[in-house]
């Protein structure tokens, strides 16, 4: 995950885009996500990030716990649309073609499950 | 709504079997285990079938180790218990003449490969997963509306259901979740995932009808996911191919795992 302002800063990556049709795979596509706070999460400071579309949700889970600085313990659900959580293996990409709105995937995210 | 119930039936009752075997170097006992063979339905989820081949398997695991968590593999690969067992095996295994069953997989209780899946370790996991793509189809399909009205029971007897593996059960709930609502005859959306070989899996928007009003197909589908390529594949779904003039929202109506997604593998 990168800072929006601060595009330099890319972080490795480890798989090459999943798409298989070849039209996609040169693209280094990042997507625009918008991390809104529900129930008893903590805020976080920085609310939009750029992402690189093939990551998974577990990896945002993973980076938002660090961010967060909380306990390893600790869990962190996200939420599409406020109705369900995607799974950790799912990538960015997909949510985004089916649920974002203007340009932008909204997730919100809480330390228990929110809409189970 | 869904009319041609005997293929709701046929879907549900497909079956594969599964030669289970302990990783030889986890043996602990002299003596080697028998194998384990089951008849698993493709609709199901590994762990809710597995509760016996752990009872069979575990007594010949050093002691120390029979607390771990089991898990499978195939061919090298750990297995992903969050996906359909129907969808594992026509992404790992395929179709042809030549598949050969039972389908051996082999069962591990060391080194859990923590990087590659997650660990099953209850099947409410597997529950709250099924539940969340269940919520997500219904987003695709009536923008959330009808798992939404749904009371806390229908979701247990959709789970329950599948779990004890009782048609009528399911579908008595679950066909509120396949019936289209107002003037229109389909879905807003259609809900499904198509698969890669290496298991990565794509989904997009894609509406039943066109533009005009026309039903769309499965060709339609794949011109609008691979427009390049969509004359040189094939979709694999339930251990058949489906013919590419099949409509979208007959499909998803007839063709969905219980999840209510369409999972077609790209062959």
């Amino acid at each position: 995950m990168c800072d929006n302002n601060d595009t330099a800063h890319n972080t490795n990556i480890n798989q090459e885009d999943s798409g298989t049709d070849g039209e996609s795979k040169t693209e280094k596509q990042k997507i625009d996500i918008l991390l809104k706070p529900t129930g008893n999460a903590p805020i976080m400071k920085k609310k939009k990030w750029s992402v690189e579309s093939n990551k998974p949700i577990g990896w945002i889970i993973d980076f938002m716990k660090k961010y967060l600085k909380l306990e390893p313990q600790e869990r962190l659900f996200l939420y599409v649309n406020q109705t369900f959580a995607p799974s950790p293996d799912q990538i960015v990409k997909n949510l985004y073609d089916c649920y974002s709105t203007e340009g932008t995937l909204v997730l919100h995210y809480c330390k228990t499950q929110a809409w189970g | 709504m869904a009319n041609d119930r005997e293929i709701l039936r046929e879907i549900w009752e497909g079956k594969i079997p599964v030669r289970f075997t302990l990783y030889p170097d986890e043996v602990y006992e002299l003596q080697q285990p028998d194998e384990f063979y089951l008849m698993v339905p493709r609709l199901s989820y590994f762990p809710l079938v597995i509760d016996k081949v752990k009872k069979h398997f575990i007594r010949y695991v050093s002691n120390d180790k029979n607390d771990q968590e089991m898990w499978l593999e195939y061919d090298g690969q750990p297995v992903k218990w969050h996906f359909p067992i129907g969808l594992l095996f026509d992404l790992l295994v395929g179709t042809g003449p030549d598949l050969g069953l039972p389908w051996h997989i082999v069962v591990h209780f060391e080194k859990f490969p923590e990087t590659q899946i997650f660990r099953l370790n209850s099947k409410d996991l597997v529950e709250a997963h099924f539940m969340a793509c269940l919520k997500e189809a219904d987003v695709l399909k009536h923008r959330g509306q009808i798992v939404s009205s749904m009371q806390k029971k229908d979701h247990n007897q959709l789970w329950s259901g599948l779990q004890n593996d009782k048609f009528d059960q399911f579908w008595a709930v679950n066909r509120k979740l396949m019936e289209v609502s107002g003037e229109v005859d389909h879905f807003k959306y259609i809900p499904f995932r198509i698969y890669d070989i290496e298991g990565f899996y794509k989904q997009k928007l894609v509406k039943p009808v066109s533009d005009e009003g026309q039903r769309k197909t499965l060709n339609d589908l794949l011109m609008e996911m691979y427009p390049k390529r969509a004359t040189s594949v094939k979709v694999l779904t339930h251990g058949m191919f489906p013919p590419l003039n099949t409509p979208l929202q007959w499909m998803s109506e007839h063709l969905s795992y219980p999840d209510n997604f369409l999972h077609l593998c790209l062959v």
